[in-house]
């Protein structure tokens, strides 16, 4: 249904403007906040125009800290934050290719209920099985460390999920093509399967960093050294303070980087999406 | 190269379903193998298990003077085609045609030599760089069969390669399969539910139904001799006329005829008839009220019904409602609708069988 009706199409772009505006506001609100100096945030009268601290702000929040000494400057948060939702990415896509490549090629006993077991665990995200989870990381010795702030985040089905519905979508005489061509179980999954996997991959690579950066109650229970805080908990910290003003022009610059790298993922991933949406043909 | 020999081979599922119930037979070296049968009725199965892709519950699988039941499909020396390509789609047609030579530790000058090879042979030379994506239906299904030329292997197997082809791709590339396989003469099977390859293609063919074997033989005998009834209708397009001998007419028609007393059944073909008003001596006249016509340009289908008919040859695949004749004639000129005529077929084109279809009368 292709119309060109001008009223229509005037309707729909002042909808589709609102809403951009509407989203989009708070964030510009944030760059301009982290451009000012405290005093101008904290007036209540905040301007609408980039102000002239700009550079202040960032090289203090990147480098130096707040203005007392108990935070970690953002650079050492950033780190943690990336090794964190790298790590939960990375390792949640090698367990769930793993498992999914299990639960769909090989028939041993008890597949259908390793299967259910696996998706079951989708009911149990971190925050219902917070107690015990804690308990065990706290008994591996794993409380401020990348392991322990990755691990228990990594085991969830969503990942196996999907592979599994990609998997069921390959066509079985491709398996059977490999086994006549002599390949074994693992180089069908080597030369075979993961090729065709990478935009799977990449989608779940997108989700899982995204979802490891914006991780906020788990990096709060089991950290308790500035050094190893993230970048979303660290921001909340940064607005309770004891005796003085928060600063909220450091608050909005750690907040701008902090969406950086995911919009840099995002941005970066799309490509290799739509690459593997246009090449893929099923 | 190499003999393909089933004995008494047989498939179970773990459900209890019987799909293969005991098949005995022997591919010659360098034969062109026919498997041919309505859906469902074993013929890709049995493939399969030649390939190694199912497991075999009873009989043997001898291929070359080697008992392969136990062995991986990998090993059994064997190459097959895949009626959907199964190409590898992230591989260039290059590769996917050196994977399996690759997978086997062959030297890359030597799997350059073979899959240049095929590609010449099969027209491809242009295309080794491009992605299974890019080539049309024809083209991927060569790839297909360059794959599994450059293995060199004892026995092609090739699972209806052509049934994702349009008509006319279809019989260039029957063609071409055939010629390849004399050149090369290589033992092969190939699976088809089409009675046209399986009559064009093949040395050796074997109807199956319900998972047994019909009638295996040379196209050409199977056709003027089919063994049961079955085979009768499946095999020839249009299908054989059968007719229920309990009508007197048609008795009294074959009165003295020895083989009477077993048949049940008689069958003619539709070009076994001619539309005339002479009595043919030892033969079948039937009376036929035109009901349809189909003119094909160098023949004439017409579609008569018998008059006075008794009904009810059980049905089988391919047959027609019971009653209805079809008579072929040669060039467009053909009876009008509603005309009368009169189907006469010569004695030694009569097919007998028993009541129950199951067997040959003579």
């Amino acid at each position: 249904m292709v119309e060109h009706r001008p009223l229509s199409d005037f309707i729909a772009y002042a909808i589709l403007t609102l809403g951009i505006f509407v989203v989009a506001f708070p964030v510009y609100l944030a760059l301009i906040a982290s451009t000012h100096d405290a005093a101008t945030v904290v007036g209540g009268n905040m301007p609408l125009t980039p102000g002239s601290h700009a550079l202040e702000n960032y090289y203090r929040a990147v480098v130096v800290g707040g203005a007392r000494a108990i935070r970690e400057p953002v650079g050492q948060m950033l780190m943690n934050s990336f090794i964190s939702a790298i790590g939960i990415a990375i390792g949640k896509i090698f367990i769930s290719i793993l498992s999914a490549y299990a639960v769909v090629y090989f028939r041993f006993p008890f597949r259908k209920t390793a299967f259910w077991i696996i998706f079951v665990t989708l009911m149990l995200p971190v925050e219902v099985r917070i107690y015990p989870t804690y308990k065990v990381i706290a008994d591996l010795h794993m409380l401020d460390t990348y392991a322990g702030l990755i691990m228990p985040l990594i085991a969830s089905a969503t990942g196996t999920l999907l592979f599994r519905q990609f998997f069921m979508t390959i066509p079985e005489e491709l398996l059977e093509a490999s086994r006549i061509d002599g390949a074994g179980p693992f180089r069908f999954f080597w030369d075979t399967l993961l090729p065709l996997s990478v935009t799977t991959i990449a989608a779940l690579f997108v989700i899982q960093f995204i979802y490891g950066w914006n991780q906020y109650l788990w990096p709060l229970l089991i950290t308790t050294q500035d050094s190893m805080q993230t970048i979303v908990t660290g921001i909340k910290k940064m607005l309770y303070t004891t005796d003085e003003l928060a600063e909220w022009q450091l608050a909005m610059a750690t907040a701008i980087l902090a969406m950086l790298p995911p919009v840099a993922v995002v941005v970066f991933m799309q490509r290799l999406f739509v690459r593997g949406l246009v090449e893929t043909e099923k | 190269m190499a003999n393909v020999t089933l004995r008494n081979v047989r498939k179970t599922y773990a459900g209890g379903f019987e799909a293969i119930k005991g098949i005995d037979f022997d591919v010659g070296d360098g034969q062109f193998c026919v498997l041919v049968g309505p859906s469902g009725c074993g013929k890709s199965t049995l493939l399969r298990m030649v390939a190694g892709l199912e497991t075999i519950t009873g009989g043997e699988i001898d291929i070359g003077g080697r008992v392969v039941n136990q062995v991986e499909p990998a090993d059994r020396d064997i190459a097959m085609v895949f009626q959907n390509y199964a190409l590898y789609p992230h591989m260039t047609v290059y590769n996917n045609m050196a994977y399996g030579l690759r997978n086997r530790g062959m030297a890359e000058p030597e799997i350059k030599t073979r899959v240049e090879e095929a590609a010449r042979i099969l027209e491809l030379g242009a295309m080794l760089d491009r992605k299974p994506r890019q080539l049309s239906g024809g083209q991927r299904q060569r790839v297909a069969m360059g794959r599994a030329i450059v293995r060199q292997p004892k026995v092609f197997l090739f699972d209806e390669p052509l049934s994702n082809l349009d008509a006319k791709l279809r019989i260039a590339m029957r063609v071409e399969i055939r010629k390849l396989q004399r050149r090369l003469s290589t033992t092969s099977i190939y699976v088809t539910h089409d009675q046209l390859e399986a009559m064009t293609l093949a040395d050796i063919l074997v109807v199956m139904n319900g998972g047994q074997v019909e009638q295996i033989g040379n196209p050409l005998d199977i056709y003027q001799k089919p063994a049961t009834t079955f085979v009768a209708s499946f095999i020839g397009a249009p299908p054989m006329n059968l007719m229920p001998l309990r009508s007197d007419e048609l008795k009294s028609q074959l009165n003295g005829d020895s083989r009477l007393n077993e048949a049940g059944i008689l069958g003619i073909r539709p070009e076994d008839f001619v539309i005339t008003s002479e009595t043919a001596s030892g033969g079948v006249a039937l009376g036929l009220t035109v009901e349809a016509i189909e003119k094909v340009g160098a023949e004439t289908f017409v579609y008569g019904t018998r008059q006075k008919e008794e009904q009810g040859v059980a049905a089988t695949p391919g047959e027609l409602p019971p009653g209805e004749i079809i008579v072929r004639i040669p060039g467009a000129v053909g009876p009008a609708i509603g005309e009368r005529i009169r189907a006469v077929a010569a004695g030694d084109k009569l097919h007998l069988f028993t009541a129950d279809g199951r067997k040959r009368v003579g």
